[in-house]
């Protein structure tokens, strides 16, 4: 499969009045043709930004492009002009997003908004645009869509919209489909459903997904490969089952701890991950999961680690990764850690 | 107050025998320009004295309007709340003042809840100053006590609410419903609005209070991993109505009636290697001025059958402790 998208030492900076947040500190990954990777991370750790880098919908100012490169089919994005843009986005690029009654114009029937990226996009006749809007209507499984085309959004139910949202983004048969917490609003029964259509689009076409979403259970059931995100940065990646399996990063095993399995012991407490996201006006120099890390060590304080290749294209950001931290045992890379955190 | 939760915990029959709460045929109804809402209708169950049952059910199906009536925020359209034995719709506004230090609530919305124009200290103390209870420089003394239960720093007194984080509001918000040493605490989605990893702390430290201050709860939530793992028993409701009611270990692993099956399967599990079978339910949930008729679940119901048009099904115990709401058990 070929390289899609390679997001390369991404920084994004805000200017507020605050000072500069630093919401986007370093981000590397790549998606080929046809997979669906999963950003995950918690709120505030640059994963939506990100999604909204690669679309260019971030507005500048406040948002700043201080480094790196997003490549998508041999081009750099970053450098990309607004017209070039513009007919990438929705063509090639299509986004849905988490809430889909204020992504949606209320003012504007469902049918007309799904067939005017077509209409912008292709030089095709509207009675063909309608087909196929038609068509897609029915391939996200809206019952009687000629009658749903005339309707306005209100009209829709939650499921429903978010239906309408993928049509709307799958109408040009995108390369690359962005879904920024897709079911998130949903509730679970209809979270399902959705889970279910993006399965099936996997299966019927070409698209590659990046999923992003806070849902460990969501991106063991859809996802090939996995990027965890922390405060800015990505400090684990691999494919889904390494990344559940064996995730050698501290703050994956941390997040994967924290959720309550449906085979898990009342009586043992969950292990939720001490304290809270650090501050992204001042990051801090070292590691950013230190403050909270169980195996917290010396120059972890100080010195940020390098992602390492830890085997099976699984790589981690964690000094316990290092060469030299391989050779002392975990038994005293635990000890270390008991004792510089309390 | 320790010795009682021992006994509770010791005695397993006395436990038994003392509903906390007995909620009996409870309903209430909004009026939508001539049309009623039905968000909650016909609720019977019972709390005991240092449990946490816990409520799931889709948005829109009457859990919150359920937690809110019972603690009398809402009045109801018809039935009875017992607490302790005592009818609270049948008190005066007076006598329920009193009785409202025993039942306090706790919100989704740590942003929402907190009154940003207050400090720490004026919002976990005016539950104390509301009731008289102490005043002045004791008052400060009990709120840090306070938050050094819920985990906070007494430093943080003079703080507002938005220099704290989400997980730290909703702490606030815990510390504020225990000023009063309350029986029963409604928790009304208290970690929906959370970050995984804060989730878990607020949990831990919602049963860690339960089990050192013998709390008893109502634990609202719509995550169903979450709900078993800190509910002794969940009540399912579909639309203003009770589907299922168990202990949530067997509720959970053996359930009867088929929402709760497809609830069940529509978590996703975080596991890559599990490969199931989903239940998917088709369409949405009715709208609850016009819910269908007999039984409310059958427009979506996988298993539904001619009866279920016609008749609304019993509230039947299949087997004991085990209610379940279905024709398929008649």
């Amino acid at each position: 499969m070929g390289k899609l998208l390679e997001v390369k030492n991404l920084r994004i900076d805000f200017k507020t009045y605050g000072g500069e947040v630093h919401a986007v500190r370093g981000v590397n990954f790549e998606v080929k043709q046809g997979e669906t990777i999963g950003i995950v991370g918690e709120s505030g750790c640059g994963k939506s930004v990100t999604a909204k880098a690669i679309m260019k919908l971030l507005a500048s100012p406040p948002a700043r492009y201080k480094e790196g490169s997003i490549t998508f089919n041999g081009k750099n994005l970053i450098e990309a002009s607004e017209r070039e843009m513009e007919r990438i986005r929705g063509n090639e690029i299509s986004m849905i997003f988490q809430d889909p009654m204020t992504s949606l114009n209320p003012t504007s029937k469902v049918g007309v908004q799904i067939m005017e990226s077509v209409l912008k996009h292709n030089q095709i006749s509207r009675k063909k645009a309608y087909n196929h809007a038609l068509e897609t209507l029915q391939l996200v499984g809206i019952p009687q869509p000629e009658k749903r085309m005339e309707q306005y959004p209100h009209e829709f139910s939650g499921g429903m919209r978010q239906r309408a949202m993928i049509a709307m983004a799958l109408v040009c048969q995108p390369k690359l489909l962005i879904a920024d917490e897709p079911t998130t609003a949903l509730d679970v029964t209809i979270q399902a459903q959705i889970l279910e259509l993006m399965k099936d689009i996997q299966k019927q076409s070409e698209t590659a997904i990046i999923l992003i979403t806070h849902d460990l259970g969501v991106v063991a059931e859809i996802c090939d490969r996995v990027v965890v995100m922390y405060a800015g940065k990505v400090v684990e990646s691999g494919t889904v089952l390494e990344i559940f399996q064996n995730p050698e990063h501290p703050y994956t095993k941390g997040l994967l701890k924290s959720v309550p399995r449906f085979d898990m012991d009342k009586s043992v407490p969950l292990s939720p991950i001490i304290g809270s996201p650090p501050d992204l006006f001042s990051p801090p120099k070292g590691c950013s999961f230190y403050p909270r890390c169980d195996y917290a060590m010396k120059i972890c304080k100080d010195h940020d680690p390098e992602p390492e290749d830890v085997g099976n294209g699984q790589i981690t950001a964690c000094w316990l990764q290092h060469s030299m931290a391989k050779v002392m045992n975990t038994h005293t890379a635990t000890n270390v850690g008991g004792g510089t955190k309390r | 107050m320790t010795t009682d939760v021992k006994n509770v915990e010791l005695d397993d029959d006395s436990k038994k025998k003392v509903p906390l709460v007995q909620v009996k045929n409870l309903r209430k109804y909004f009026s939508v320009g001539k049309q009623k809402l039905k968000a909650v209708d016909g609720l019977n169950f019972d709390i005991y004295e240092g449990e946490t049952v816990g409520l799931v059910g889709e948005s829109g199906c009457g859990k919150s309007t359920a937690g809110r009536t019972m603690i009398r925020l809402y009045e109801p359209t018809d039935g009875e709340v017992l607490f302790q034995g005592k009818n609270i719709y049948d008190h005066s506004e007076k006598k329920m003042a009193k009785i409202r230090r025993d039942i306090q609530l706790i919100f989704q919305d740590p942003y929402a809840s907190l009154n940003p124009r207050m400090t720490v200290e004026e919002i976990i103390g005016e539950p104390l100053t509301i009731h008289g209870v102490v005043k002045g420089k004791e008052k400060k003394k009990r709120v840090e006590e306070l938050l050094k239960l819920v985990g906070l720093s007494p430093e943080h007194i003079n703080r507002y609410p938005h220099e704290f984080s989400g997980g730290q509001r909703q702490r606030i918000g815990i510390a504020r419903a225990l000023a009063l040493h309350p029986k029963f605490i409604v928790c009304d989605e208290p970690i929906s609005a959370l970050d995984v990893s804060i989730q878990a702390q607020v949990v831990n430290l919602l049963k860690e209070l339960q089990k050192e201050m013998g709390l008893t709860y109502l634990f609202i939530a719509h995550d169903l991993s979450m709900v078993k793992y800190i509910s002794d028993r969940i009540l399912v409701m579909y639309l203003g109505k009770m589907m299922e009611f168990s202990d949530s270990e067997t509720l959970c692993n053996e359930p009867l009636h088929p929402y709760t099956k497809a609830l069940l399967s529509s978590v996703p599990i975080p596991d890559p290697t599990i490969k199931r079978e989903r239940i998917v339910l088709s369409g949405d949930v009715p709208s609850p001025i016009n819910p269908p008729s007999g039984c409310v679940f059958r427009t979506r119901c996988p298993n539904a059958m001619e009866i279920c048009s016609s008749a609304v099904p019993e509230w039947k115990e299949q087997k004991p402790g085990h209610f379940v709401a279905c024709h398929l058990f008649w």
